[in-house]
């Protein structure tokens, strides 16, 4: 496959764009992550032809169409499936799957957990917007505790999934957390996914305007974001509220917990460190989150580690198996016990 | 001591014992000595699903039955004309199945009031009188053994463990087979544990000392080997056969091969021996389950390779969506499914042949998918390669239906050379493929070709001709998302003519029917290939005439397929489910066939086949 000198023009944004008359809801936040992406793509500084979207179903699942990539929308929830045997199969391709909180954490849970432990080289941009909007309104696996919604008049009955605990818990070496109408963040957290080798994951919040309109606001909103957003940058205490009132600690049960800045000894705040091989503090700082409000959002990278993806050596175990030369079929075939018949 | 030496021109051996008895292995070693002697011959293997179910119980019994013969033989047999019965479980399990003047080589130390008891026996049937119709040996097996094994430092119950090697050492005597693979086997497989190697080989050849000495067994048998098609031979079982047929159509497509599987009973095997080609450039990944293991085979189909998934019926049943979506998608995909009893779990270890139905509608929507299955373990090879001819030349999945008969029983097969096999070299479409109105050339990932209607295969990394598919209708021509009606009915029956139209490239349904007269068709496919010709070859020695066709391929069928039906007064259908095939004649051609169904987990027995057959051609 063709990769070295590419001497054509650089890509731009605008070239990734299709000819396809985008077809999500007006106001709805998967725009701006289709604009932020395709801004993004560029900077990769992979041929477009290498690049490839694999989605599942779901609204966030048309985003292949709106890519001008080579791209698939499969089936709900196996998006990660058929690019693993995609990206195993062919590592000089750059690619990205696109899911839902539906597509990733209930129908396609397995698969999820599966891709996460393996460390496939693939990228997972999982678009949480905690309904189901495709099927028009139902609660989802990310979706509040009784939430009222179509399927559930009185209350859901099922506790939330934390997706980035749940990726923590299956091994995950890149996970972050990003809002679709912050640019600017969510670009960085793509670039350093897109660094990251093996599998990533990027947890974006999205709005669905209609079905679930209002979900993140706390954490938009100019009033109340920055007592409810708690960003996190490497290498840096963790602060939050306005001017860095506030702060991470660790708790006294093993946790994590929040304090006021001013009452805390400095040395006690926590120093974001997200290439820590230990995964106890990115699990810790996953749960500070209420699911029921949202607050107390950690917004960056949690986790960010080195570990052999599973496509490297699974060539490395294809080139050791093959250092012997090509391989004859007749050989095979005839195997140690044969007779001739005249 | 000279014995005498009687001719035979075939002979069928059971050996049956405990699951822990070594019954599966002393089954292929005694087939490895009569494949190289040079005798055609076939393998039945039955076995229980557990892996050590209770000790001495009848649903503990595993047997593994072998046929040998001077000529050409096409079934495992019917009827053991000597059972090696190493306990009373599997002597009861098995005894019916011999006929009277059988030989049966009993294993006596096991013949324990105890054991007795766990399976019904009131007395010993070797003292009762009840085997007197039969020929018994008795031979106490265990305690030979041990007493050959007294000068090892072995525990007793390593020692116990070899009576499985004296009792092969026995019989390979008793046929003249020559020991010396075993022996190499036996080298190799202990070759880290010289005492065990040891014990094994001494209890290897006290058994066939046994034999040349004890006065119970007067003579030996002799079955000389076959005249078979001229060409090197080898062993080989269905899913040895299949795994290599998969390989080879990589090297002939010269596609990388991807294995996406899922461990299932009796498909497992394929997995075993694909994950040890990666010299060959098989990648093979376990999946987390059957959905994903279909998944990766379509990811990689996607990227360039050739997609295979290899499973059973319960694992088809759940990649049945995603089989849709690779019908959607047109791309080339090869589902195995090594067929089992069902439904559900079923009978994981046992044959059958009735996801037929399930390969041919199990999808939503009008999802049509060709369907192919080989008629013997070594045709296994060839339906590989046909699977992979169809799947890259019209980018469809194809489903090969093998069963647990083929998948274990073995046979010789004669190695094809290079020379025999195609040349299925695929090319993947790396330019404009469309002329527009305006005389541009153009990419368009639905324009078919004209011939066979299949769609350009366009990998990524492919520059300029960056396109998305997907599971959603596409319009005709361009594969942008379409919901226009005209759009859905056209290409509906745009991939339906294209399966249709595979029927062009398959050779007509061959007829043997030697006496050209006869009125009564026997139809089959599939694993029944065997029985029905040893059966029609039995009914012709008594003058009756029948007419046979094997089907290869069931959806779409040879395009004589209706012509052949229609003219034979009557068509018999054998299948091992409750008339499938039946169904799909019947509703095709119009043709009143009749069944002859058996869902046993068993191949037919060529015998009763044999008076089927007789049966409809007196009434036709």
């Amino acid at each position: 496959m063709p990769e070295s000198a590419d001497t054509r023009p650089r890509v731009t944004a605008k070239q990734f764009k299709t000819s396809q008359e985008v077809r999500w809801c007006p106001g709805c936040g998967d725009y701006s992550i289709l604009a932020t992406v395709q801004a993004f793509l560029p900077e990769l500084g992979v041929p477009r032809e290498n690049i490839v979207f694999v989605s599942g179903i779901g609204c966030s699942s048309r985003f292949p169409y709106y890519v001008n990539t080579y791209g698939m929308h499969s089936i709900h929830g196996r998006a990660a499936t058929i690019a693993t045997g995609l990206a195993t199969s062919r590592p000089d391709l750059s690619v990205w799957v696109v899911m839902g909180d539906g597509d990733a954490l209930s129908i396609g849970g397995n698969h999820l957990i599966h891709a996460l432990r393996r460390n496939v080289n693939i990228k997972i941009l999982l678009f949480n917007n905690r309904i189901y909007g495709l099927t028009k309104g139902q609660y989802s696996p990310t979706s509040e505790l009784g939430k009222i919604t179509k399927s559930t008049p009185m209350g859901s009955l099922d506790y939330p999934f934390n997706a980035l605990s749940v990726a923590l818990g299956a091994e995950a070496t890149f996970v972050a957390r990003s809002i679709d109408s912050d640019r600017k963040h969510l670009t960085e957290v793509l670039r350093a996914a897109s660094r990251h080798r093996g599998t990533a994951l990027v947890e974006i919040y999205q709005n669905c305007n209609i079905f679930n309109d209002g979900a993140f606001d706390l954490l938009k909103n100019p009033e109340t974001r920055d007592d409810s957003v708690i960003p996190l940058h490497q290498g840096e205490p963790v602060l939050f509220g306005k001017d860095g009132s506030r702060c991470v600690v660790r708790g006294t049960k093993g946790g994590l917990g929040v304090a006021d800045t001013a009452s805390v000894n400095p040395e006690d705040i926590l120093v974001h460190d997200a290439h820590a091989e230990d995964s106890s503090w990115a699990f810790g700082l996953t749960r500070l989150a209420d699911l029921q409000t949202m607050r107390k959002s950690p917004i960056g990278i949690f986790r960010d580690v080195e570990r052999p993806s599973y496509d490297e050596l699974m060539a490395e175990q294809m080139e050791q198996a093959q250092s012997g030369g090509p391989p004859e079929l007749q050989q095979l075939l005839q195997g140690a016990d044969t007779w001739t018949v005249e | 001591m000279t014995k005498k030496t009687v001719q035979r021109d075939r002979v069928i051996i059971r050996f049956a014992g405990d699951s822990g008895d070594g019954m599966q292995l002393t089954g292929d070693q005694f087939t490895a000595q009569t494949a190289d002697f040079g005798n055609d011959l076939s393998t039945l293997p039955d076995f229980p699903a557990e892996i050590r179910a209770p000790a001495g119980t009848i649903l503990g019994v595993s047997a593994f039955q072998l046929h040998f013969a001077d000529h050409d033989i096409m079934t495992p047999g019917d009827h053991p004309d000597v059972l090696i019965a190493m306990n009373p479980a599997a002597l009861k399990a098995n005894l019916a199945d011999v006929p009277r003047g059988g030989d049966l080589i009993i294993n006596t130390d096991e013949f324990t009031k105890r054991n007795l008891a766990k399976v019904g026996y009131e007395a010993s049937p070797l003292e009762d009188g009840s085997l007197d119709s039969y020929n018994v040996h008795p031979v106490a097996l265990t305690s030979q053994t041990v007493a050959s094994l007294r000068d090892y430092d072995i525990t007793k119950k390593q020692a116990e463990r070899a009576k499985n090697m004296f009792a092969l050492g026995l019989l390979s005597w008793l046929y003249g087979r020559s020991i010396d693979g075993t022996i190499r086997f036996l080298e190799q497989k202990f070759a880290h544990r010289p005492e065990v190697l040891a014990a094994n080989l001494t209890a290897l050849k006290a058994g066939w000392n046994y034999g040349e000495t004890t006065e119970d067994f007067s003579v030996r048998y002799e079955v000389k080997p076959a005249r078979l098609a001229p060409g090197t031979y080898r062993n080989i079982n269905g899913n040895l056969a299949l795994a290599y047929g998969i390989v080879a159509a990589g090297q002939l497509t010269k596609l990388p091969v991807y294995l996406g599987s899922y461990p299932i009973t009796p498909a497992s095997d394929l997995l075993h021996e694909l994950s040890r080609r990666k010299d060959f450039g098989v990648r093979t990944f376990q999946a987390e389950d059957e959905i994903a293991a279909i998944g990766a085979a379509i990811g990689a189909s996607y990227g360039g390779s050739l997609g295979v998934t290899t499973t059973s019926g319960p694992g088809v049943a759940l990649k049945s969506e995603a089989i849709g979506l690779a019908v959607a998608l047109e791309l080339p995909l090869i589902i195995v499914d090594v067929q089992r009893g069902g439904p559900s779990t079923g009978l994981p270890t046992k044959t059958e042949q009735a996801d037929l139905l399930q390969a041919m509608f199990g999808r939503n929507g009008e999802a049509p998918v060709p369907i192919v299955a080989p008629r013997s373990p070594s045709d296994c090879f060839d339906i590989a390669v046909e699977a992979a001819r169809i799947a890259t030349v019209y980018r469809t999945p194809v489903f090969v239906l093998s069963d647990g008969y083929l998948g274990n029983g073995s046979e010789p097969w004669r190695i094809p050379g290079p020379e025999e096999l195609p040349d299925l070299t695929v090319s993947f479409c790396t330019g404009p493929n469309w002329e527009s109105p305006d005389g541009t050339r153009e990419f368009m990932p639905f324009a078919r070709d004209p011939q066979t209607l299949a769609r350009p295969w366009t990998v990524p990394g492919t520059p300029g001709l960056e396109h998305r598919i997907g599971g959603i209708e596409k319009a005709d021509i361009t594969g942008h998302i379409s919901y226009d009606p005209d759009n859905h009915d056209r290409m509906v029956r745009l991939r339906q003519a294209k399966i249709d139209g595979i029927a062009e490239s398959l050779d007509p349904l061959m007829v043997d029917d030697p006496s050209g007269e006869a009125e009564v068709l026997v139809l089959g496919w599939g694993s029944t290939y065997g029985p029905i010709g040893a059966a029609v070859r039995r009914a012709r020695r008594d003058g009756i005439r029948v007419a046979q066709a094997h089907l290869r391929h069931l959806n779409p069928f040879p395009t004589n397929t209706g012509q052949v039906v229609k003219s034979y007064r009557r068509v018999l259908i054998p299948e091992m489910n409750l008339g499938q095939l039946a169904l799909l004649i019947r509703s095709r051609f119009l043709v009143d066939a009749i069944g002859y169904n058996q869902v046993r987990g068993m191949p037919f027995k060529a015998a009763e086949l044999e008076q089927v057959i007789k049966d409809v051609v007196a009434n036709a």
